[in-house]
């Protein structure tokens, strides 16, 4: 009998089980009703799903719309804009699978009651740029959780999933997860005969530029806690290009986009007197990358190496120009309503330092670097691609099935889609339901079981640092320094620190090499076994601690993948001093990792890359 | 900007606890009322502000890049449909905005299981749900030819 045994131990059956209720999570809730109709659907959500994941405030745009009722764009082009801005490295056939069927996902959207900004000549939405809509979305997660909703059979929130469980028969199998009501402190057993990852990508794995209070001020939500990767890394799923970690140019501070501001206000970059500046690093980038600075559009990182560059020459801070553009009262408004639409924050940082774009240029800054799977970058899971015409190589089993059985996956989680954003996340969920639901129907009779014994251990491993802090607690007169527990903050930071100065971080510009990474491995190994003794004085600190631990396992795979793959392949996201140069004859390939739980060693490979020939 | 809340105008009911995707709205429990336990968790995404029923929650710049004497408020409006937000500069300039939030009425969006069940084919199908009809397009579901996908440096 342990200190906590009095807690409850629920036990949830479903038939499809989809953990996370963001907008991947959503799709596919909603997308398995339609083809599970009598089938029980269960989404389990750490928050709200009312407001919850990426989209929890709002966006003021759909970065990815192919516009083909207009025939704006074909999901080959979209392929082609990916695979450029990732500098080559995509998975087509996965990202082609997403662009084919987005736009049905927006047309929904519309239908629901998402208010879309249109042009009242033609009746087309207004494009911000080639991919992105315009939208009047600060309700586009309350829209799109209402029919996640309707959808369910339930919906659970406030539950954290720590862990997913595997079929005692049938090795290799998913089976469900477990978890804890961050409320109750109920323990929660899941049981499904199929389960969809759909949880976060990793916002503070780095240190944040912002310190004390502003550090929850980061680019990426600070509740996305790497549950998208910890969840299937835990159970040996195979992950792919979890090196190609993104760094962000945005408004300094409160990290407003910059995306409307350059494509739809038509402002522009300059540097502290007044001069363009990228074109200065031409010769420069062309000497690490080659040809792919003549790439159009030019790629995100190769924008931010020319920022950088720029910035240790002396001729910082970079500027936006948005006095000219903000003369004209609708672009001004826009300019507003954009952050007020998705980053309020920026709102309030211009409001207090009296910055107002119409009369002064607003400072811009690189973030911190982030690890997700839907922006410009694709880290995340191995999947099983499309059936209809993906590779052998990459076709397994059923459409964006990982390497485990019956485990699925859609949105952050997945990995080589780069570009799929809020609308292609949702869309992946769909996917993955519908595969899913496929999956269950093939199986039978022949369903997953859970072992007692595997949940019971889970289940004490999991109040585990309740138990640690309550025992450690009375060492100590009062305060927060304990010989015998760290608490989840004091854990964080020095992740974040490890991350930084070791991994690539801002405070080494970015850089790293292979003694700093083998170093920065010993140190993530040393803060792995100190968060045995980590210490939750309540259920939120419990929820910070199995945060801390999902962030810690992404940065560990983060770390060997950067090691594994020797040579710089995205300047302006990350450096391999000691491989200062792009590599296409060694490194034209995908990194793939597999983390056995038994022995704690990573095993790494590479894997093709296919492209659209044609 | 981390939130903070008025006492006077708190009432406790805990909107705000209940939507907070970072959890760190709580109830104090000597006051009754609620409170941001965790400013440097907070992501100023405004869920709380938008979902109190007293206007009692507001938000002040992260100290660590704020100078004193803004504010940025705001109010949503379900049954119209609309936000407004008012924006204060420190030096008392001051803007508003006005956008609206849905054109159809809440709680109107229909399962999928009131549309007609799928047929055997469409499980084969790589067809989603609405599907080919919602994409607006001829020719149906776009889609590529296995040989189309070739290794090499493009």
């Amino acid at each position: 009998m342990g200190l906590f045994s009095r807690r409850k131990t629920q036990f949830v059956d479903s038939d499809v089980l989809v953990i996370g209720g963001g907008m991947a999570g959503c799709g596919a809730t909603y997308e398995a009703r339609h083809w599970g109709r009598d089938l029980n659907i269960v989404c389990v959500e750490k928050a709200n799903i009312e407001r919850s994941g990426a989209v929890a405030q709002g966006l003021y745009a759909i970065n990815c719309y192919m516009g083909m009722q207009w025939d704006e764009n074909q999901p080959e082009d979209h392929v082609r804009y990916a695979r450029n801005d990732l500098m080559g490295l995509v998975r087509e056939d996965l990202g082609y699978d997403i662009a084919r069927h987005v736009d049905s996902s927006v047309h929904k959207f519309e239908e629901w009651g998402l208010p879309m900004m249109k042009d009242p000549e033609t009746g087309r939405y207004v494009r911000e740029g080639k991919w992105q809509i315009m939208i009047h979305g600060e309700s586009y997660k309350p829209i799109v959780a209402e029919a996640a909703r309707k959808a369910a059979t339930k919906v659970y929130n406030r539950i954290m999933v720590t862990h997913l469980l595997m079929d005692k028969e049938k090795e290799g199998r998913v089976a469900g997860a477990v978890g804890f009501n961050v409320r109750t402190g109920d323990f929660y057993v899941f049981r499904a005969k199929a389960v969809i990852v759909a949880a976060g990508g990793a916002s503070h794995i780095y240190k944040p530029r912002a310190v004390g209070e502003g550090m929850g001020r980061t680019w990426y939500a600070p509740w996305s806690s790497a549950s998208a990767y910890a969840l299937p890394i835990q159970v040996g799923a195979k992950m792919t290009q979890m090196e190609n970690r993104i760094v962000l140019t945005r408004f300094k501070d409160g990290y407003g986009p910059v995306g409307a501001y350059f494509l739809h206000l038509k402002t522009y970059t300059e540097n502290a007197y007044g001069n363009e500046y990228e074109s200065t690093w031409y010769e420069n980038t062309k000497a690490l990358v080659g040809d792919y600075v003549d790439r159009h559009p030019v790629p995100t990182c190769l924008r931010n190496h020319a920022f950088l560059e720029e910035l240790k020459a002396g001729r910082g801070p970079i500027r936006m120009v948005t006095k000219e553009a903000f003369q004209d009262p609708h672009k001004e408004t826009v300019g507003w309503e954009n952050f007020l639409g998705m980053t309020v924050g920026q709102a309030v940082v211009w409001a207090a330092q009296d910055i107002d774009p119409k009369y002064t240029n607003p400072e811009l800054t690189t973030s911190e670097p982030y690890v997700m799977g839907s922006h410009a970058t694709c880290s995340g899971a191995w999947a099983s691609g499309p059936e209809d015409y993906a590779p052998d190589e990459y076709q397994w089993g059923y459409n964006r099935m990982m390497t485990v059985d019956g485990l699925f996956g859609a949105g952050d989680t997945i990995g080589g889609t780069a570009h799929k954003f809020s609308s292609g996340s949702f869309t992946e969920g769909r996917i993955a339901a519908k595969a899913a639901v496929n999956y269950i129907k093939d199986m039978g009779k022949d369903a997953p079981q859970v072992s007692e014994d595997e949940y019971e251990n889970l289940r004490k491993e999991v109040y585990k640092p309740l138990e640690n802090y309550e025992i450690g607690r009375n060492e100590i007169v009062a305060g927060t320094v304990s010989p015998s527990y760290l608490l989840p903050i004091q854990g964080l930071q020095r992740l974040e620190k490890i991350m930084d100065e070791y991994v690539g971080g801002i405070s080494t510009g970015y850089m790293t090499n292979e003694p700093l990474l083998t170093r920065g491995l010993e140190l993530l190994g040393t803060l792995r076994e100190d968060l045995d003794k980590i210490g939750a004085e309540d259920l939120h600190q419990l929820q910070r601690a199995w945060e801390l631990k999902h962030r810690l396992l992404a940065s560990e795979s983060v770390t060997h993948h950067t090691m594994f793959r020797e040579e710089t392949r995205w300047p302006g996201y990350y450096y391999r001093g000691d491989h200062m140069k792009l590599d296409d004859n060694d490194w034209h390939c995908f990194t793939l990792s597999q983390y056995h739980q038994e022995t704690g060693e990573w095993a790494m490979e590479k894997a093709p890359v296919y492209h659209i020939v044609d | 900007m981390p939130t903070f809340v008025y006492m006077t105008r708190c009432d406790g009911c805990g909107h705000c606890v209940d939507i907070c995707p970072s959890d760190i709205m709580h109830i104090d429990k000597t006051y009754r009322r609620a409170y941001n336990i965790e400013p440097n968790m907070c992501w100023e995404c405004y869920s709380c502000v938008k979902a109190c029923p007293q206007n009692a929650i507001d938000a002040r710049g992260y100290a660590d890049f704020a100078p004193l004497g803004h504010s940025v408020r705001v109010l949503r409006e379900e049954d119209k449909g609309t936000i407004s937000w008012k924006v204060k500069f420190r030096n008392g300039h001051e803007k508003n905005f006005e956008s609206p939030i849905r054109t159809t009425k809440w709680g109107t969006i229909p399962s999928p299981a009131e549309l007609p069940p799928p047929s055997e084919e469409d499980y084969k199908s790589q067809e989603l749900a609405h599907e080919p009809d919602v994409l607006n397009i001829d020719g149906g579901l776009p889609a590529l030819t296995p040989d189309q996908l070739k290794k090499g440096v493009v």
